[in-house]
């Protein structure tokens, strides 16, 4: 336990050599200029890292299971359906598009919308097991896609290119209001998640200790999936769709600090995150001088890693 | 007390549990048996909750279980299932403090801590608590679970087969530790259970189901002789007794 916080100290201090190193890193003449601009992305680097760490974590939990991440749920889908659309009837320089808000709160709004539609009609979770619900998901999610891509097809090139810029992560083109808003709910999220740690400590004895032990699982499992899809869906809509390296966080955050306790978990995969996302777009910046882009260094590196831990383990296993 | 009511369970069209009736006696160990599939995991897993009835109900103290608020029904009754495959890595002690969850909520007092170091060495953990349970035997983790379950300090205890996969030797030490359980501390113990030996030598009463029914009900010494267990298994199964205790050897019966 106490090498945890241990570790958990040090994981803080480089996420914080990073965020310096990005901010004030060859930081010519303006620097009233561009300081606040590169502390508003580390901002939203922050509270994206911990949404995407805190939902990754919880969904794994509830779904006894370390390879999948809250998106099998189809809802970034839902994010690029509901640009495509937008782009398709309304076109790119309607009010939809460039007004942001408007932009933000359709995009959000759909986003919750369809997890809830799942979860409450399709899906109780007190009926069926929760892999059906994944199945669902999957499936929609999956129907989804190739239907916006065939709408995209249809789109004028360079509306194309305008929306194609949407449907990638980017911390560059965030607004300050959005960021506000998109904390103050990812705030709250994690206000009400932070009740539930001990509950999902429990619910990784699985469903059947659960109960025995006095947790009302399946409405565990609602709330769980309800409030990840909030700060998935938070996050989509703020910085478009990167719930890719949850992955890769939540792992590495298992790995280094072998416990069962969510509270540390959570903790350590968020600082995880903010150093791969900050320590990442200093590279995009001023390494390759924006040539390349934030996923695709992250996944590069977190490639690298989960070979790593394959071959370690396998050699572990024989 | 535990009475169950007309409890009925069907999967698709099968009854698997149908129509049963019958009032767990306190400070007793009760054994399920019966062959395959005549459903005694499912009449345990819906009396402690685990899954719903289809109708019918279970009460414990004249309240029905659903009514009851799952933390404190948590501090009544307690259930180990038959596989315990866990996804996270837990040392022994780890385990055995979940027990102590619904009284703590994840902060254990010291009180707590005194409950779970007696469990530990009830169980007689105490040399391996600092491993992780996938590093133990298969006798060795079905021992910390059931330390677990009597750090959760309930008056009953269910348990789904507790003696799968394990050898003779670590079988006889946990159903002597049960019979501890009941005789010492004044516990009641529902197990099924499979080999119909260790129903006989250990339990006071046993249920006998055969395709979802209750086929015989009663005192160990009712059950345990040839004409009731030719009703309940199909089968010719001569009884000896030994030492006190009533064997049925049924390694080479015909039927």
């Amino acid at each position: 336990m106490r090498s945890n916080i241990v570790k958990l100290i040090v994981l803080a201090i480089i996420g914080i050599i990073c965020i310096l190193l990005y901010g004030f890193y060859d930081i010519k003449g303006g620097f009233d200029y561009a300081f606040p601009r590169r502390m508003m992305r580390v901002g939203a680097m922050v509270v994206t890292g911990f949404a995407i760490a805190y939902s990754t974590v919880v969904f794994q939990t509830i779904t006894h299971n370390r390879i999948l991440t809250p998106s099998i749920m189809g809802i970034d889908s839902m994010y690029e359906v509901v640009q495509t659309l937008i782009f398709f009837f309304a076109g790119s320089s309607s009010i939809w598009v460039v007004n942001q808000y408007l932009n933000f709160t359709t995009a959000l709004a759909a986003m919750i919308l369809f997890a809830l539609l799942l979860y409450r009609t399709i899906f109780r979770a007190d009926k069926y097991p929760i892999y059906l619900l994944l199945l669902m998901g999957m499936i929609i999610g999956t129907f989804l896609g190739s239907s916006v891509s065939f709408l995209q097809v249809l789109i004028d090139p360079v509306e194309y290119l305008s929306l194609q810029n949407l449907l990638f992560a980017s911390f560059t083109r965030i607004k300050v209001e959005l960021l506000f808003i998109a904390s103050i709910i990812l705030l709250i999220s994690f206000i009400l998640g932070y009740k539930l740690l001990h509950q999902l400590d429990v619910a990784s004895l699985g469903r059947e200790n659960a109960i025995n032990l006095g947790v009302n699982y399946d409405r565990l499992v609602m709330q769980v999936l309800v409030l990840s899809s909030v700060l998935i869906a938070t996050s989509t809509a703020l910085v478009g769709p990167i719930t890719f390296f949850g992955l890769i966080v939540a792992n590495l955050s298992y790995h280094f600090f072998a416990t069962y306790r969510h509270s540390v978990l959570i903790l350590g995969a968020g600082l995880f995150s903010v150093i791969a996302l900050v320590g990442g777009q200093f590279l995009v910046e001023h390494v390759f001088e924006f040539n390349t882009t934030l996923s695709v260094i992250i996944n590069f590196v977190g490639g690298i890693y989960f070979i790593y831990l394959l071959l370690k383990e396998s050699r572990a296993a024989g | 007390m535990i009475e169950i009511k007309g409890l009925t369970k069907k999967y698709g069209n099968k009854p698997v549990v149908s129509d049963v009736s019958l009032t767990i006696r306190p400070h007793a160990i009760t054994s399920f048996i019966g062959p395959n599939g005549a459903g005694k995991s499912t009449l345990l897993s819906m009396v402690s909750r685990l899954i719903d009835a289809d109708t019918g109900e279970v009460l414990l103290d004249n309240k029905n279980v659903k009514s009851w608020k799952s933390s404190e029904l948590a501090k009544r009754v307690s259930i180990l299932k038959q596989s315990n495959f866990l996804n996270v890595r837990l040392t022994v002690r780890e385990l055995v403090s979940f027990g102590r969850y619904p009284y703590s909520k994840g902060r254990l007092t010291p009180e707590d801590e005194q409950y779970v170091e007696k469990a530990i060495e009830y169980m007689n953990l105490k040399e391996i608590e600092d491993k992780y349970l996938d590093q133990l035997s298969g006798g060795q983790r079905q021992r910390a679970f059931i330390a677990m379950v009597i750090a959760q300090d309930t008056d009953y205890i269910l348990l789904d087969e507790p003696l799968n996969n394990l050898d003779m030797k670590h079988s006889v030490q946990i159903m002597k530790i049960l019979r501890q359980l009941v005789d010492e501390l004044g516990k009641t113990v529902v197990i099924v259970l499979h080999d119909i030996n260790f129903a006989s030598v250990y339990s006071d009463y046993i249920v006998a189901l055969k395709n979802g029914k209750v086929v015989k009900n009663g005192p160990t010494d009712e059950i345990i002789n040839s004409e009731a267990l030719r009703e309940i298994y199909d089968m010719n199964i001569p009884v000896q007794e030994q030492n006190g205790c009533r064997i049925c050897v049924y390694f080479n019966s015909h039927t």
